[in-house]
């Protein structure tokens, strides 16, 4: 499925789909939830009948004046319809993938208590239902595993092949039906009626079926409603007024004036843009509950962010290994490595790693046939046994202390030391002897994901703040917070320190995004104004966000912002260059429309367009061919790097505003050459 | 020479802006400072009469309310006044009472501060309705748009809940600014000759033996008032170009900065209330940037003469001095229709008429726009609209929802707009075609051809921008135009007043968004270019269509 979101813009099946659809959307009744373009639907339905009924209408004389107009006008319609259709269609594609996956599930429901299992199919199940999912099945829909331990394929969902393990209790217990099992039975508890899992609302969600305008696209509408609305007082009254002076203006004419004039570029292209960007989020693997949650991301002042797995990789990593007592440094970082060698912690795998980086060597044979001690809680030690008799340990520093005195050994001066030292640097210490000789201390060190700090450099120029949270303590915290670069910290926090941050910096106008996974981050991705669950958290926190993440990378909500900053700046472009163009088509129209009767007007006929029927035209045609022009950036959305808005509006403005302005005097010039030596 | 009278006017505008906005500022900022001492003692009578105690914040709609009730009951005592004119004192030329459609163009035109006069008044009005219906109204509307003006920047830039009490606006904006002001211009005035009396009029035997009516009165005072209000009614029908009304350069430069001076401050006001004296700049600058093109449109037009009168070989180097008084010539008259007309004032001292197409198609233009300075507040709203507008569509372009002044711009501020850009044209164009549809409107034209439909568009133009001034040579005194212009002026003035109070309405209740450097600025030189082409982009190229078709036709035709 992955693939296929990746399909290209323009792909076959998609296009003939949309070409299809945009036939369809002619239908007045459709037309009529965008005003813009049904005003030019209506103006083409006019001139449509001066061409049938010319003799009705006076215009035998100007039948082929007024098809080509026709055409052109059907063909703007068509152009813009096939633009939404487009943006429709890419999610369709991808809601009928998931619709076959949701096909004709059965589900073994347990009855009775569980005394006995009747097999039914899933639009049965209902909200409290008890199902069991053996090997192989798929499950029947969202739930908690009350039961069990299993890997489930969630690749339907999330396009990533391998599977990931659920199991009962904890935070990982959340399954998502249409997602197959694949070892191991788990007993679910069903959480969702049919019609309402997260396959459905996904399916919606893709297919724009749900999809509500958002409040800045219902603003924009309102505005250029009234731009059309003034173009038509414009033209409307300009016949009386030109009767006056015996210009007499033809009903084609103006009303190709006012489809020029109004904003059909924006129009047209204005509900595409929507539906892509939320296409985009989606593409990108993250479920948006609405758009207004796309647009609120472009908003975000400021940002919280768990330490863990997402600033850092959650995994404290040697990142130092440091001799006391007067003991050699190779020595030392030998004794750790053997311990840790069959050692499967991340810890323990970190130091052999750290060895590598290092170019550090080694005997290994040392700990051939030594019998391997693993961590325990009361110990608080892990080593080997080596055959020799020697006895190797690796773990907390008084831990390691204790030990080592018990045989008799002497502690060396430095070890607390060294160990102060790296605590305080937010660091873990751990230990290493050798029966009652202590060698030096591993540096474990919590490691910030490469690139992390580039990242919100970047966030910092867009303005927007980062806040970490953590369970560490202030030291630790600061510690990483500087390394990361973030702009502020919270130690030691606890679920409800989440909320009261985003309570605090919404009460002073920001708007806070957050991720979180636990049930106890719920009301805390609710509170915020992008909350983004992973899909790997529990069924609490993915209903209390608007966005899931089906990857569960909790870092990609810096992306998610990206996107959401892109949509806005796609729409404002593009009204921006649609708004921009109108200068030009007056200096095109105007003219033309009163030259025969006012032969003097041909001054204000700055592009030297060859005849007043071709400058009509060209205009016209320039009108309609831009909104395919468009659909890929419409699709795409404008090119983004973060930057400052100040930076930001100077590169936008030149490009769409300046272009908007200057590129319809040379696209209407153009094409009034190829038309005029036409006609 | 012409060109250093234009710069000096022009400097000391800059001069006088800045300091005028601050003073405005502490007017209206309700904060204690020095000017209460000077004027608490007129003002605590009056507010004590009114019942005024704590003069408590209203939200839009009181404020809406209660400054359309003032201006209700004042049009209201008016057209009595002006219909019982001839059994009322002070008429000691026997003025009779006024006709009822013109009464209801009269006052309409007064109390919206438009001052369109389809009467002349040497021979319309008694000197009582001069002082107790003209005057009167000149202060209270000039003061009602000032007060709308500040309610809606106090709701646009501050932190409380309401946007002020109508009337204490209402009262501080003549106590504190009319008045003073007023009171000063008339002196200077009277000191440079002209009359102010309520002496009949004078009859003299001329020179040749002939006996003349020469018309006099309370000039002086109304004068000062006209323009500083920027209402634009003039004593006589011939308006600022009356040798009474505006007798020499000197009274022409006062005229020209009295009603220029007010308009030109508020954007320091509002900057000011901003707290973030960049803002005030950015207006200013834009609405001086529109204001210098016009200008020089006019005046290279008027320079260069008509090319229909060359043709009959009669000398142009003066420039096109038809309609224009000796005493002011091409400069002082090009400044005076370039700054009344952006001022929406609406006085004249040369006939709009007979400027030449391009000098006419500049206060057309400005008052088509509106926003070129503008009169008594409303200038000053409607440029604010269009930084808002301009916020709206290119803020998208920095990746957020669109932000005015740290507040987001969302559908019911855009609704709101939406009814005030909408609203103008639809008063200018629509009733102009009405016009060129009726025989009844038609009748009136006294010009054949492109002129004509400058004519027309210049009449209801003028209504809507509430600017007043005539381009003439229009038989405007008709039941026709007495009473579609008067619903002009009505909705011109009336419709955006409100919805715009009620975009202040809205604002004032939103949650501040705090700025960043992803905040999109309205603060600097980019945002000042970005507003120029809002206004030319939405607010101009609507009426290119019939700007063509009038003056820029007219333009072309001559040239041959």
């Amino acid at each position: 499925m992955n693939e296929k979101r990746k399909k290209s813009l323009f792909s076959g099946p998609l296009v003939a789909g949309a070409l299809k659809a945009s036939v369809i959307k002619l239908n007045p009744a459709v037309m009529m939830k965008n005003p813009v373009m049904f005003v030019v639907e209506v103006g083409t339905a006019i001139v449509l009948l001066m061409t049938l009924l010319p003799g009705y209408f006076d215009a035998k004389d100007r039948i082929g004046f007024n098809l080509a107009v026709f055409l052109i006008l059907l063909f703007t319609l068509l152009f813009a319809n096939f633009a939404e259709a487009l943006a429709e269609g890419r999610g369709k594609a991808q809601a009928d993938t998931l619709k076959r996956t949701k096909k004709e599930i059965t589900a073994n429901k347990l009855l009775n208590g569980g005394a006995a299992v009747k097999t039914v199919p899933s639009t049965e199940l209902r909200k409290g239902d008890i199902v069991v999912v053996s090997q192989g099945e798929m499950i029947p829909g969202d739930g908690e595993v009350v039961e069990g331990l299993a890997s489930v394929d969630e690749s339907a969902i999330t396009g990533e092949s391998a599977p990931v393990i659920k199991e009962a209790g904890g935070d990982f217990n959340s399954v998502t039906g249409g997602t197959r099992v694949v070892s191991d039975r788990i007993k679910v508890r069903i959480t969702s009626d049919p019609g309402e899992t997260f396959i459905d609302r996904m399916i919606a969600l893709v297919e724009g079926a749900k999809r509500q305008k958002t409040p800045n696209e219902i603003a924009l509408n309102t505005l250029l409603i009234s731009l059309t609305l003034v173009f038509l007082i414009v033209v409307v009254t300009l016949g009386p007024i030109a009767s006056y002076v015996d210009v007499k203006l033809e009903v084609p004419v103006l009303i190709a004036l006012l489809v020029c004039l109004i904003p059909t570029t924006i129009g047209g292209l204005l509900s595409a843009i929507g539906i892509a960007g939320m296409d985009r989020v989606t593409q990108f693997n993250v479920l948006a509950m609405s758009g207004k949650a796309v647009e609120a991301a472009g908003d975000i002042n400021t940002m919280i962010l768990d330490k863990t797995g997402t600033i850092t990789f959650g995994n404290r990593m040697a990142s130092d290994i440091v001799p006391v007592g007067g003991a050699g440094g190779d020595e030392t970082a030998a004794w750790a490595a053997i311990a840790s060698l069959q050692d499967e912690t991340p810890e323990g795998r970190s130091v052999l790693a750290w060895m590598r980086k290092n170019g550090k060597a080694f005997d290994a044979s040392l700990a051939d046939g030594g019998g391997f001690v693993e961590f325990k809680a009361e110990t608080r030690m892990s080593g080997i046994d080596l055959s020799d008799g020697r006895r190797v340990r690796k773990g907390a520093v008084d831990a390691v202390r204790k030990w080592a005195a018990a045989q008799g050994g002497a502690v060396p001066d430095d070890l607390g030391k060294q160990s102060d030292r790296i605590a305080s640097e937010g660091g873990t210490p751990l230990a290493v002897a050798v029966d009652e000789r202590i060698f030096g201390v591993v540096y474990l060190k919590d490691t910030v994901k490469p690139g992390m700090k580039e990242r919100f450099d970047q966030l910092r120029a867009m303005g927007i703040k980062t806040i970490m949270c953590t369970g560490d303590n202030p030291l630790t915290a600061a510690t990483i917070a500087r390394e990361a670069g973030v702009d502020d910290f919270i130690a030691e926090s606890k679920p409800e320190d989440k909320i009261a941050v985003i309570r605090r910096e919404q009460a002073d106008g920001k708007l806070v995004a957050m991720t979180g996974d636990g049930t106890n981050d719920a009301p805390a991705l609710a509170q915020a104004d992008v909350g983004l669950a992973m899909n790997s958290g529990t069924t609490a926190a993915k209903e209390a966000a608007n966005m899931v993440d089906l990857d569960s990378d909790p870092s990609k909500i810096i992306e998610v912002v990206a996107i959401g900053k892109q949509l806005l700046m796609t729409r404002g472009a593009l009204t921006t260059f649609s708004i921009a163009n109108d200068i030009a088509k007056y200096f095109a129209i105007i003219p033309a429309m009163f030259m025969l009767a006012i032969p003097e007007m041909d001054a204000l006929n700055v592009m030297r367009l060859g005849s007043p029927l071709s400058a009509i035209l060209s205009a016209l045609i320039f009108n309609a061919i831009i909104i395919p022009l468009l659909i890929p950036l419409a699709m795409k959305g404008v090119a983004y790097r973060p930057m400052s808005a100040a930076r930001l509006l100077g590169r936008n403005l030149f490009v769409y505003g300046a272009g908007g302005v200057v590129a319809p005097f040379i696209g209407i010039k153009l094409i009034d050459l190829i038309v005029h030596a036409w006609i | 020479m012409d060109v250093l009278q234009i710069v000096i006017v022009i400097g000391m505008l800059a001069l006088i802006a800045k300091p005028l906005g601050n003073y405005v500022y502490h007017v209206f900022s309700n904060e204690s400072n020095r000017t209460d001492r000077l004027f608490g003692w007129v003002e605590k009578p009056i507010f004590a009469a009114i019942g005024l105690r704590h003069r408590a914040g209203m939200t839009w709609k009181r404020y809406a309310l209660s400054f359309i009730a003032v201006n209700f009951a004042l049009v209201a005592v008016s057209y009595v006044l002006l219909r019982a004119q001839n059994g009322l004192p002070l008429n000691p030329n026997g003025i009779g009472g006024m006709e009822p459609t013109l009464v209801l163009n009269t006052v309409i035109s007064f109390i919206t501060n438009t001052n369109l006069q389809h009467y002349s008044g040497e021979t319309g009005l008694s000197y009582f309705s001069q002082m107790a219906v003209i005057m009167m109204m000149m202060f209270t509307s000039a003061a009602t748009g000032f007060s709308v003006a500040v309610a809606f920047v106090r709701g646009i830039t501050g932190k409380g809940k309401t946007l002020g009490n109508f009337f204490e606006d209402f009262v501080k904006a003549h106590t504190r600014i009319f008045f003073p002001l007023a009171l000063v211009v008339t002196l200077v005035l009277v000191a440079l000759q002209v009359p102010q009396t309520l002496d009949p009029t004078l009859s003299v035997t001329t020179l040749q033996g002939t006996a003349q009516q020469i018309a006099i009165g309370p000039v002086a005072s109304l004068e000062a008032i006209k323009h500083l209000g920027t209402n634009g009614g003039g004593f006589f029908g011939v308006n600022s170009a009356h040798p009474f009304e505006n007798p020499n350069a000197l009274t022409n430069v006062i005229e020209i900065l009295s009603m220029w001076a007010l308009p030109a401050a508020l954007p320091f006001m509002y900057g000011r209330f901003a707290k973030n004296g960049k803002q005030g700049w950015v207006v200013f600058s834009a609405m001086m940037a529109l204001f210098l093109v016009f200008l020089t449109v006019a005046y290279t037009a008027e320079k260069s003469g008509n090319p229909a009168l060359e043709a009959l070989g009669i000398d142009a180097s003066q420039g096109s001095m038809e309609g224009k008084e000796v005493r002011f010539g091409i400069a002082q008259s090009a400044l005076f229709t370039t700054v009344t007309t952006a001022a929406t004032t609406g006085t004249v001292n040369n006939m709009h008429d007979t400027l030449t197409p391009l000098g006419g198609l500049v206060p057309l233009a400005e008052m088509m726009l509106n926003v070129v300075f503008g009169g008594k507040g409303v200038g000053l709203v409607n440029m604010l609209m269009y930084a808002m507008l301009a916020v709206f569509i290119c803020g998208l372009m920095v990746g957020r929802t669109p932000e005015f002044l740290g507040r987001k711009l969302e559908p019911r501020e855009m609704k709101l707009i939406a009814v005030a850009i909408l609203a103008h044209p639809f008063i200018i164009l629509a009733p102009t075609a009405i016009a060129f549809l009726t025989d009844l409107g038609k009748g009136s034209i006294s010009n054949p051809g492109f002129h004509g439909i400058s004519q027309v568009l210049y009449e209801y133009t003028s209504a809507a921008a509430n600017n007043g001034s005539g381009f003439e040579g229009l038989a405007d005194n008709t039941s026709f135009w007495n009473i579609t212009t008067g619903l002009v002026m009505f909705f011109g003035r009336y419709v955006s007043m409100i919805a715009l109070l009620a975009v202040a309405g809205s604002l004032v209740r939103k949650q501040w968004v705090p700025e960043t450097i992803g905040t999109f600025r309205t603060d600097n030189a980019l945002f000042a270019v970005l507003l120029v082409g809002t206004v030319i982009l939405i607010g101009a190229l609507t009426f290119l269509p019939a700007i063509v078709l009038g003056p820029v036709a007219e333009h072309l035709t001559i040239r041959q």
